[in-house]
């Protein structure tokens, strides 16, 4: 008989533990009162990585207990992302997140493991427009003469980017489309990738993002750029909107929480990472690079997502890459 | 290039300033302590050197450019060299730079013979490190410039130049190791395609886009069947490893190993050259000089059976990849191998451009790294054979009762560690199921790991080969266009057909006793 009531003692105290832990309640009155830890979905040494490292200091004056900064890599990001979706909603966890990619993923695979607007934006913090490039010797000095040269022989002119499905892919099907002519794309596995390849002569020029002109401003020739304006850093390259074509496309970096978090700790996030984009150590390293810098918070950023996915899934159908 | 104008002076004057900063004490002590922290990682089975360096990135942040990349490139270079332990006493390569390693080495260990191999490693890494960093301080712009006229097409035929080394990694039936290769690429295409961004092989899980990661098939495939292969022989006073204390090993092992100086200096500049290649991956450098070695040693059946030149070939090999990384990384801006990603990302983080403009400006802090990484592979050396010593006799004491679960603990904490994702631990015990399995049915372990190597390799590159022939009349094409893709391929029919060389030229050779006769 004791043993009976001890155990239905320990099995009742048991069930109140296990019941009331998960309840404690997010507190966004104190928050940050914990490590942050931020996750990184793409290979050290990238812009996604060396974004978050040019982050780092800054975010620790005001996450005081740390920030640590971890890597969950595969499939263009989609595993990092697929764990996001999945991971406790107190706002500690945040992972970085980029456009078009978590818009493209979700559309065309299937699964990917998490939907667009699962991910909960938190801050969008820079963009990296993309900028067709040749190298300094080429025979192309400026844009016409190269869509020139590529509407004489369709086809054989061939820009290098980072990956498929990414901004890189999306802005030449953009310029192919608005110049009536045919450059093949070709895929390299991250950014990396692209520059000994336009240096070597194996590819014609690079549809790549801002920051790979400004790394090697020696080698290559920057023939237009596809933002708003021309970027500060990159005072002599003309956009295409100046030049006459309505192209404005590169990936969007930034940072998102799980779903489920709660607005009031997002909003905090969200002030944290815009003082740190205040810092003036961080736009230094960040307009050094050929980072522009974004300050969009969770309301705008999402509008940012949600405006992008219907324009991808119009290209996408007329592209023929979507079927429905 | 600005690097080359400058006169010879002025290279001694910029080596010599390196010199005295790297020889500075915080700076050595940085040195050593790198290097101990690097070949401690190299050796845990999970951990590899692109993570070690990417660890230890936040604490270059309080340190000037020059100590932090010493820091740095002592981690690497001591990581490196770190997978010869596990690959040498429990059949495991801690990084996969290793792999040739457990070949030679783990058989050795097995015959009392583990501290021979330990100072064969050592002698091998130190001798290709510093190999490395002189081409990297005299060589590097000439051979930058050959790195950038390998292309997507001639990546293809390094795949397939890769694939030639079958022969050499199945002891046995080399249709077997066929059948294994292949099996190796077909995993390798699980994930998201390098082009075109297509689903394989997912089962539906999400988990599954990331593909099977390396680390996770070294060590399933490696690891597990041997802990199982040990249990299943019984549990006794069997240890795993033997230890002989023989005297004075250390010098007769190393008159050995500098003895061989064909092995020693092809196997420099394999890995040399291996590490310029960016996409390359310097993975494949000690399979390469492995087969090399055993294709030019007049006992080429010894390899495989404890053959000190296998170990020294491997090693020297991987070690000598450091160095050679590092060449496109200073001179071009472009990381030769993943680790060099990461220092490339600190060298942005401080405001210095790799490239041209790095040696011209800022001379002090680049010499200063690179003569960094060469103290390293001297470091290694005293570290390296006594802390072997001490590990191999640990190992060799340690009942197999204790040590296979020790093993299966740190089988599972690797896996982990590597993308921090628990689907790599089943696969990790999956494919550790399989190989035990295969190995039972005669199939080495090394030739799926090299598919697996190769397969994205390959892959790229012929899709994008295919893709910048679309201009061409035939697209297929492109994969022939360049003179380095013809020296590929007829390295690779060599490689292929040499061992039928042998048997072709015992066709000519008619036995004593016999008529004349059989021209053919």
């Amino acid at each position: 008989m004791r043993k009976h009531i001890s155990w239905c003692f320990a099995l009742a105290a048991f069930v109140a533990i296990a019941v009331l832990l998960p309840i404690t309640p997010v507190m966004a009155a104190d928050y940050p009162s914990k490590p942050l830890n931020y996750i990184v979905c793409f290979n050290p040494g990238g812009e996604t990585d060396i974004t978050a490292r040019i982050q780092e200091p800054a975010l620790k004056k005001y996450y005081k207990e740390g920030v640590v900064i971890s890597y969950k890599i595969g499939g263009g990001g989609s595993v990092g992302w697929a764990e996001l979706v999945k991971s406790k909603p107190d706002g500690y966890t945040l992972a970085g997140d980029n456009l078009p990619h978590i818009i493209l993923q979700p559309m065309l695979r299937g699964n990917a493991g998490y939907k667009t607007l699962d991910i909960k934006q938190v801050y969008m913090f820079e963009s990296t427009p993309n900028i067709l490039v040749v190298r300094s010797d080429s025979p192309y000095k400026t844009l016409k003469d190269f869509i020139a040269a590529a509407k004489a022989k369709p086809g054989t002119l061939t820009l290098g980017g980072s990956g498929s499905s990414t901004a890189n892919d999306l802005g030449t099907i953009m310029l192919n489309k608005a110049a009536g002519i045919k450059t093949v794309y070709i895929p390299f596995t991250g950014s990396g990738p692209v520059v000994p390849a336009l240096l070597g002569g194996h590819v014609t020029g690079l549809m790549t993002y801002s920051t790979m002109a400004v790394q090697q401003r020696e080698k290559f020739r920057p023939l237009a750029i596809m933002s708003e304006e021309r970027m500060s850093v990159l005072p002599d390259v003309p956009t295409f909107k100046e030049l006459g074509y309505d192209l404005v496309e590169g990936a969007y970096r930034g940072v998102a929480a799980p779903p489920g978090t709660p607005d009031d700790v997002v909003a905090k996030a969200a002030a944290i990472y815009e003082k740190v984009m205040q810092d003036p150590d961080v736009i230094k390293k960040m307009d050094e690079n050929g980072f522009k810098i974004e300050r969009m918070g969770p309301a705008a950023s999402t509008e940012l997502v949600k405006k992008r996915m219907v324009l991808y899934k119009e290209m996408m159908l007329e592209m023929g890459l979507l079927k429905k | 290039m600005p690097y080359v104008e400058q006169g010879e002076t002025t290279l001694l004057e910029h080596l010599w300033l390196g010199l005295q900063n790297v020889v500075m004490v915080h700076n050595l002590l940085l040195i050593v302590a790198g290097t101990v922290s690097g070949m401690i990682m190299g050796a845990l089975p999970g951990l590899t050197a692109t993570m070690a360096v990417a660890l230890l990135v936040p604490f270059t942040y309080a340190m000037n450019p020059a100590s932090g990349l010493a820091l740095l490139g002592a981690i690497y270079m001591g990581c490196v060299y770190g997978g010869a332990f596990s690959a040498i006493l429990i059949n495991t390569p801690g990084t996969p730079s290793s792999i040739g390693t457990t070949f030679d080495g783990y058989p050795m260990a097995r015959q009392g013979r583990g501290e021979e191999a330990i100072v064969g490693a050592t002698v091998g890494s130190a001798i290709g490190g510093i190999f490395g960093v002189i081409a990297l301080i005299f060589l590097a712009p000439p051979l930058a410039d050959i790195a950038l006229r390998f292309g997507p097409a001639e990546y293809f035929w390094v795949g397939v130049f890769g694939l030639t080394i079958i022969s050499s990694l199945s002891a046995g039936s080399f249709l077997k190791g066929v059948v294994g290769a292949m099996f190796g690429i077909l995993v390798s295409t699980i994930g998201i395609a390098p082009i075109g961004g297509d689903v394989r092989f997912t089962f539906g899980s999400p988990a599954m886009q990331g593909g099977v990661d390396l680390i996770v098939i070294l060590i399933g495939m490696f690891c597990i069947p041997e802990v199982l292969t040990i249990v299943s022989k019984g549990i006794g006073g069997h240890t795993a490893v033997e230890y002989k204390r023989t005297k004075g090993v250390l010098w007769e092992t190393t008159k050995k190993v500098l003895v061989q100086r064909a092995n020693l200096l092809r196997s420099c500049i394999i890995g040399t050259f291996i590490g310029i290649l960016p996409g390359a991956g310097g993975n494949i450098a000690n399979l390469v000089a492995y087969n090399e070695a055993r294709r030019a040693s007049k006992t080429p059946e010894k390899f495989g059976t404890g053959h000190l030149e296998g170990v020294v070939a491997t090693e020297t090999a991987n070690n000598a990849v450091v160095g050679g990384g590092i060449i496109p990384l200073v001179t071009l801006g472009i990381p030769g191998a993943p680790p060099d990603a990461v220092i490339y990302g600190v060298l942005m983080m401080q405001g210095l451009r790799p490239g041209p403009e790095l040696f011209a400006e800022r001379a002090d802090i680049t010499y200063t790294f690179m003569l960094a990484l060469g103290v390293s592979a001297l470091v290694m050396v005293p570290i390296g054979i006594y802390g072997g010593r001490l590990l191999t006799r640990f190992v060799a004491k340690l009942p197999v009762r204790y040590l296979v679960p020790g093993i299966g603990i740190l089988t599972i904490i690797g896996s982990y560690a590597i993308r921090n994702n628990f689907t790599d631990v089943i696969l990790m015990l999956g494919f550790g199921v399989v190989g035990y399995a295969l190995r039972i049915l005669g199939f080495q372990a090394a030739p799926i790991v090299l598919g697996l190597i190769l397969g994205p390799i390959m892959e790229t590159g012929l899709v994008q080969a295919y893709l910048t022939g679309q201009g061409y009349s035939w697209p297929w094409l492109a994969l022939f266009i360049n003179p380095i893709s013809w020296i590929l391929i007829g390295m690779s029919i060599l490689s292929f057909a040499w061992p039928y060389f042998g048997s072709l030229k015992q066709m000519f050779q008619k036995p004593e006793g016999l008529g004349s006769g059989n021209g053919e």
